[in-house]
């Protein structure tokens, strides 16, 4: 995860052509939807339905797994422990223990949420460009300045993240291998340190540049989004997809 | 691990968070001029890339929250650098949900907003020599905040969630300790090589 910090795999195809404003506020909606499922197939109908957006969009299945496998830890403390404290029928017995069948349901519905809302995820954003993303959020009605916060930030991670590489080269050149010591730790804890002093003589050689091209306190964002009929047309789609899902888990 | 996936809170968590956020992120904003801006960006792509570094903790390994060294370098604006951050790492990392943004927002920055709140001022009056502590604290503090908030999210979501939420809050407590020298680390590294960053006046520090 270190290495690139912020490239996303670029989609091709259908996906990729759409407006980025469609993507966000379709995978908002989608993510919104979800989380609003309280039965299992319609759960993991919407599970299949992101599985496919998200090979649609033309990310590898390798990728996918692997982004699926940053839900980890947090996961695991919640789906070993809810089969145990949630009260109703008891299916298993480990020792004092009994796993019920509404702990197990709570837990498989969960794991099915979390895993759809992040494969909607990157299947319809993650694909965007990160400056886009920002210029799509600004149409979308966010606040210019945490936009314009959003898009420095973007640019400036990419900068540091280069400086990070540098630095721990040198540290590498110096034989240092992290260790789970004090000795690491304040390696680290300089390493840090020296980020953010570095980053500090950027950001006044970032001000001197703006006040040389004449910034009076206002900053402009000059992408053209363009709608296309198509858009439209996939927004109808996925409303009538997305519509579906509630009506079905109301029905069962 | 500070960031809850989707699905897991309930609504009224969910909307709580969001609404919360919301409000202290427009005060935020308000605060944070177009001159600031570059400082506030470049900063916040600083603890980004700093919290990407895998810090290596007895078997395993863990990643800095920062949240607490956020708050004592950045005050109020750390609000939105975290915000910001949070959001790059759910949109491109698939860590932490989107519904569940305004809520993993507010168990950052609330942490970092206490520490800015106190412990800033705390440290513009203690001897140079002794600000590692101040920095350490931050650390500590930040960590621990924010996983008694995470862990009051999911108790007020279920009881059922209670369990895992004790559990989570003991698997905070190594990274707590190692995030507290890091933090102490750094702040006393940054008072040796560029005091300044550390000790801002007041106007600055907005």
């Amino acid at each position: 995860m270190t290495e690139g910090a912020l490239l996303a795999p670029l989609g091709s195809g259908w996906i990729a052509a759409r407006d980025p404003r469609l993507r966000i506020l379709a995978a908002t909606l989608f993510a919104l939807i979800t989380i609003g499922l309280d039965h299992l197939p319609v759960a993991l109908l919407a599970f299949a339905l992101a599985l496919s957006l998200a090979l649609t969009a033309g990310i590898r299945p390798g990728f996918l797994l692997r982004r699926l496998a940053a839900l980890e830890g947090f996961m695991a403390i919640l789906l070993l422990s809810l089969p145990f404290t949630v009260p109703g029928h008891a299916i298993a017995e480990i020792g004092p223990l009994a796993a019920s069948r509404e702990g197990l349901h709570l837990a498989g519905l969960i794991l099915l949420k979390a895993n759809t809302v992040v494969l909607t995820l990157t299947a319809l954003i993650g694909t965007l460009e990160p400056v886009v993303f920002g210029h799509a959020l600004a149409r979308l009605g966010v606040p210019e300045k945490l936009v314009h916060l959003l898009l420095m930030t973007i640019r400036q991670i990419h900068l540091l993240h280069q400086e990070y590489l540098r630095l721990r080269q040198a540290m590498r050149a110096r034989a240092f291998v992290p260790r789970s010591d004090r000795h690491t730790w304040n390696s680290y804890g300089w390493l840090m340190g020296m980020l953010l002093v570095r980053s500090l003589d950027r950001a006044q050689r970032v001000m001197a540049a703006m006040r040389c091209r004449g910034f009076r306190g206002r900053l402009y964002l000059l992408d053209q989004p363009r709608w296309r009929i198509a858009d439209s047309g996939s927004a109808a789609g996925f409303m009538i997809l997305c519509m579906g899902l509630p009506i079905l888990d109301r029905i069962m | 691990m500070a960031h809850i996936p989707d699905g897991v809170l309930s609504a009224p968590v969910l909307v709580g968070g969001g609404l919360m956020s919301a409000a202290l992120l427009g005060i935020a904003l308000k605060r944070l001029d177009y001159d600031r801006l570059p400082q506030a960006a470049v900063l916040s792509a600083a603890f980004f890339v700093s919290s990407l570094i895998s810090v290596p903790l007895g078997p395993s390994s863990v990643h800095l929250l920062l949240n607490g060294l956020m708050g004592l370098l950045l005050g109020w604006t750390a609000l939105p650098a975290l915000f910001v951050a949070l959001l790059l790492q759910a949109v491109f990392f698939g860590f932490g949900g989107l519904v569940a943004l305004g809520v993993n927002t507010m168990n950052m920055a609330l942490p970092a907003l206490i520490c800015a709140l106190t412990l800033a001022p705390w440290m513009r009056r203690v001897a140079p020599g002794r600000r590692f502590w101040v920095g350490a604290a931050a650390g500590g503090l930040g960590v621990m905040a924010t996983a008694a908030l995470v862990a009051i999210d999911l108790g007020l979501s279920g009881e059922a969630f209670l369990p895992a939420a004790q559990i989570l809050v003991l698997t905070y407590i190594p990274l707590a300790v190692v995030e507290a020298l890091i933090t102490g680390t750094v702040v006393a590294f940054l008072q040796r090589v560029a005091p300044e960053i550390i000790i801002h006046d007041e106007a600055g520090h907005a």
